[in-house]
């Protein structure tokens, strides 16, 4: 496998979608070139690292803002 | 993507975790006029909906009016829902279309059309290849860790953004994200892939090591001169 088929391939690897036969060449290929386990490793992390990352809470406001329209949506739908 | 004004009703994806049972419920009221329940799933989905809207539109003011405009879309359309997929899938094909609406009417010069043909990754090849520090998010204070996050996240282009959105924040499946954007399954993982290489590429400016930085950095195109004699490039 060379590094350009290893960058094709590092995102279905990571999602474990990946044929065992090309996964087996992917971990040989990782396993003697430096650079291309720095880069699988740090796409791991980088998908880790927003997946710990909550939604922004909605403000209040919005929120309030949201129900208020459903309510008056609601209100309409029903009196049609 | 065709703008879809009328989401179809919803099929059986494969690869579609089964909706929980209490939202089968939810749903069910909600169709049957039952406000309430219609506001609890309002409560369950709001913040990751306004997640995607956020990072379709980039813009906040937008964001919330497609906020609005697709839970009340949603709630009108109840109807056209059968139950065969997650709510919140359906959901999410109606907030990418109010999105991207928003997107268009500012004419922006980022591409707003999730049909644009998408190149190979194999024309993408890094630049940045560093080790990160082992808790890269430690060496920031949240709200500046959120700051850098978020833009590395908006500088994607927006056909990549949302997939990035639903498969990886949102933790919809593939076939769930190819259903909710109504793009192939090819599709999906192409640009997912894109999406991580780019966003792996930026955010190791912010994170790469200690003993990377500085003058001692030197950044090198990953793959040239392997004529130095590597072997084990095929």
């Amino acid at each position: 496998m060379s590094c350009k088929m290893l960058l094709r391939e590092v995102s279905n690897y990571l999602d474990a979608d990946i044929e065992p036969a090309v996964r087996q060449q992917l971990e040989e290929h990782i396993a003697r070139c430096p650079e291309c386990l720095v880069i699988l490793d740090t796409t791991r992390k980088t998908v880790e690292i927003y997946q710990c990352c909550e939604p922004y809470p909605i403000p209040e406001p919005l929120q309030t803002r949201l129900r208020e329209a459903i309510r008056k949506h609601c209100e309409r739908s029903q009196s049609k | 993507m065709a703008a879809i004004d009328n989401p179809s009703p919803a099929q059986a994806v494969p690869g579609a975790s089964p909706p929980p049972a209490d939202e089968v419920r939810l749903v069910e009221r909600a169709r049957q006029g039952n406000l309430d329940a219609f506001t609890d799933l309002v409560n369950r989905y709001e913040g990751k909906i306004f997640r995607l809207t956020q990072h379709i539109t980039g813009n906040r003011e937008d964001a919330e009016d497609a906020l609005q405009e697709s839970f009340l879309k949603a709630y009108s359309r109840l109807n056209q829902f059968h139950g065969d997929s997650r709510f919140y899938t359906w959901l999410v094909r109606i907030a990418v279309n109010e999105s991207l609406m928003k997107l268009r009417k500012r004419k922006t010069t980022a591409a707003v059309s999730l049909d644009e043909p998408i190149e190979t990754d194999g024309s993408f090849m890094p630049r940045e290849v560093a080790s990160w520090d082992p808790s890269p998010e430690e060496r920031y204070a949240q709200t500046e860790l959120r700051e850098i996050l978020d833009r590395t996240v908006q500088a994607l282009p927006p056909i990549f953004r949302t997939v990035f959105v639903l498969r990886d924040l949102d933790q919809l499946s593939t076939e769930e994200t190819a259903d909710a954007l109504d793009i192939s399954v090819p599709a999906v993982k192409s640009r997912l892939l894109r999406a991580r290489l780019q966003l792996r590429e930026d955010l190791t400016r912010y994170f790469q090591r200690g003993d990377q930085r500085g003058d001692g950095q030197v950044e090198k195109q990953h793959g040239e001169n392997r004529a130095s004699g590597k072997q084990n490039s095929k």
